[in-house]
């Protein structure tokens, strides 16, 4: 595995230059992502934040090749690229090998594009899916999306007199990934950069259908200064609102394990979305959360000794 | 002039026969009544080996289309087929395709759109998507359907645009006709291999495609998307010139059927273009005038064309298979009509809707369109919109 040193010496890939607000962490995604995949690489993405601030025409902070279609189909755009290439090889028109990886906002990834995801999953294509998960439809303004976690206030599941934010969990997309059986899927966060490169490699190490989900704070949307965006990704993990693991052919292994979990109130306190979370009067949500967590987190540990 | 083999086949075993010989890289489908059986035919050639295609069959017809767009815009020849709900769920992915300038293949049954359900017959489902920047082809049998196809993939990558062929459902997709068809290898050679300009797969010059356009850039790229299609009248022309000159049949923008001398005429697009044909030939056989003219290809639409080969015709009525729904006309005929007056030439053009979900379209129909336009000829006015053969 390339350490920073050699990755910071490497061409830029995605380019800085783009239209992305101060403290984005999409970006932080993208650029690690494809410095951890190296320059023979296609990318799709879905539309959202990540493709409207680094394709505006006549400019492009992609310097490998890069195609957009539509919001809900970056899985099967990206299908499509595949089976291209596979028809080539297999004619004897092409001989590189090449990465295929996809990104899509927790929008275009756990609810639009959710069926598209799961027919490229099933049906077996050597891409890799990476979900920049910020848990709301930022592009559009902060709406709750599936990935959106309880409590928080979105524009569409807004704290009033009556309702306290999101009053759902967010579903765990990476068990649905799992679930697909196959062989490898995992959960990254954005401020711990050895820990998407690595998952990013080892994930383009292995043929067939990957998908990484990775947590990223979202300062405009969540409410916290721009330079705290890896603090809030690494706090998420410290945690365990955002377990750092991964799943090799149905093998749980966690990959960062807190020495000691932190309460989750410590996170909420940060955002903005959650200020009023902080008031007496909700503090049986936050509890909820926190034993939400505690369950999720024990549930997860105990994946992992199962061999 | 290539050697012809004479075969039985339905209008889907036509399309999927063409598709074998054509031998794209990339097919991406799903299934739907009545066009099914393309995608099924063909998936049993990639499971034969007699294509070198990667077949991917995707989980929706969204999918379908977005997957054509990946494989074409990353370089290869593609194709996929569908019809009504299908078409209907494909329809934002077919504007992406136009924009991107993609040259993707569509065999497209007419079916009826939902609601209520019907899996038969109309144009339904091909005029909801007459603006979506693609070539629209339609054909009167097998036999059309499969020279089309075999056209349809020089047009649409010569005029860098997506093109779909349609046939009307079980009329002509599952209807056996015999039809000729030519040797592989002169279907190879007339489509030739695809040449690469931009693409995906070139990592020396890596691309971006599908950027995002603000008010100083989109409105330039629909414009050339615009002129694109005023070109491809000419490419089509050309291509069925080739066609012509390689396979012997020949094709147009519309067929003039008897039109030269017609005092009446209808225009009408796909399989009913042939009952038309022979009512007219009853008409012609008792001393009446009857023409036709069948629109083949309906985008780009032949508006100077059109206007010129109705301009002496004393009566004019266009049959739509589908309705716009609109408190106004069908869709072909705000089309003819448009034409008509932009080459200032004033009639009367009733319009009959027919055919809706299936409906059998009888001789007796097409005789009262005709008589209609006798009518007409005699001074009577008529509806400008008639429902033809529906119960009310």
């Amino acid at each position: 595995m390339a350490n920073i040193k050699e990755l910071s010496k490497q061409k830029e890939l995605f380019t800085g230059g783009h239209r992305a607000c101060a403290g984005c962490g999409a970006v932080i995604v993208a650029r690690q992502v494809l410095a951890a995949a190296g320059p023979n690489t296609v990318v799709v993405s879905a539309t959202g934040c990540l493709e409207v601030v680094s394709t505006i025409f006549p400019y492009t902070a992609w310097n490998v090749p890069f195609l957009h279609s539509a919001f809900e189909n970056a899985a099967a755009t990206i299908s499509g690229v595949e089976a291209l290439y596979k028809s080539w090889v297999r004619q004897g028109k092409y001989d590189k090998k090449l990465n295929f990886i996809a990104f899509g906002g927790d929008g275009g990834t756990y609810d639009i594009g959710l069926q598209s995801l799961s027919g490229a999953m099933e049906r077996g294509h050597n891409i890799l899916y990476v979900c920049y998960n910020n848990e709301a439809y930022m592009n559009t303004g902060v709406q709750r999306s599936g990935a959106t976690p309880k409590g928080a206030d979105t524009t569409t599941a807004p704290v009033g007199k009556v309702k306290k934010g999101k009053e759902q969990y967010r579903k765990n997309l990476t068990e649905i990934m799992v679930a697909h059986g196959i062989p490898y899927a995992a959960q990254s966060v954005v401020g711990n950069w050895r820990d998407l490169t690595s998952k990013v490699e080892k994930a383009l190490s292995i043929e067939g259908p990957k998908f990484i989900n990775v947590f990223q704070p979202c300062r405009l949307g969540w409410g916290y200064k721009p330079e705290l965006t890896c603090e809030l990704g690494r706090l998420a993990v410290e945690t365990c609102a955002w377990p750092l693991y991964e799943v090799v052919n149905g093998q749980y292994k966690i990959t960062y394990k807190p020495k000691e979990k932190k309460a989750v109130s410590e996170w909420l306190n940060m955002q903005g979305r959650f200020r009023h979370l902080s008031k007496p009067e909700n503090k049986s949500i936050v509890d909820d959360i926190q034993s939400h967590i505690d369950k999720s987190w024990e549930g997860l540990l105990k994946k992992e000794e199962v061999v | 002039m290539s050697k012809i083999n004479v075969v039985a086949r339905t209008g889907n075993e036509a399309m999927a026969e063409a598709m074998r010989q054509i031998n794209p890289d990339v097919v991406a489908a799903y299934p739907i009544t009545p066009a099914t059986e393309i995608v099924q035919i063909f998936a049993s050639y990639v499971s034969d080996g007699l294509v070198d295609t990667e077949f991917v069959p995707v989980e929706s017809e969204h999918s379908a289309m977005s997957a054509c767009i990946g494989s074409s815009a990353a370089g290869g020849r593609t194709m996929t087929g569908t019809s009504s709900q299908g078409l209907a769920l494909m329809a934002e992915i077919l504007y992406v395709a136009s924009g991107l300038r993609l040259p993707i293949v569509l065999a497209e049954v007419n079916r009826a759109l939902s609601s209520p359900i019907n899996i038969h017959c109309d144009h339904s489902d091909t005029m909801m998507v007459r603006d979506a920047g693609w070539i629209q082809i339609f054909s009167e049998n097998a036999q059309e359907a499969y020279d089309n196809m075999v056209q349809a993939v020089k047009i649409a990558e010569t005029a860098a645009l997506p093109t779909m062929v349609t046939t009307d459902g079980f009329i002509i997709s599952h209807g056996m006709e015999r039809i000729e068809i030519f040797e592989d290898k002169d279907v190879k050679d007339f489509v030739g291999p695809k040449k690469l300009g931009q693409y995906l797969l070139n990592l020396e010059k890596p691309i971006t495609l599908g950027a995002l356009d603000l008010q100083d850039y989109y409105f330039e790229h629909r414009r050339q998307l615009a002129e694109a299609m005023i070109d491809s009248k000419n490419i089509i022309l050309d291509v069925a010139k080739t066609f012509k000159d390689k396979f012997g049949r020949a094709y147009g923008l519309f067929e003039s059927y008897k039109l030269d001398d017609a005092d009446r005429a209808i225009v009408v697009m796909g399989s009913t273009a042939g009952t038309a044909k022979v009512v007219a030939d009853g008409l012609r056989a008792k001393g009446i005038k009857a023409g036709v003219l069948k629109l083949r290809v309906f985008r780009p639409f032949p508006k100077a064309e059109v206007a010129e080969a109705l301009k002496n015709i004393k009566a004019v009525a266009v049959m739509d298979r589908s309705d716009t729904i609109s408190g106004h006309e069908g869709p072909l005929a705000l089309e003819v009509k448009a034409a008509l007056f932009d080459s200032n030439i004033k009639k009367e053009v009733p319009d009959y809707i027919f055919g809706l979900g299936g409906r059998e379209v009888r001789l007796e129909d097409i005789e009262s369109v005709y008589k209609d336009l006798g009518d007409i000829i005699d001074g009577k006015s008529k509806d400008r919109v008639t429902y033809l053969g529906v119960r009310e």
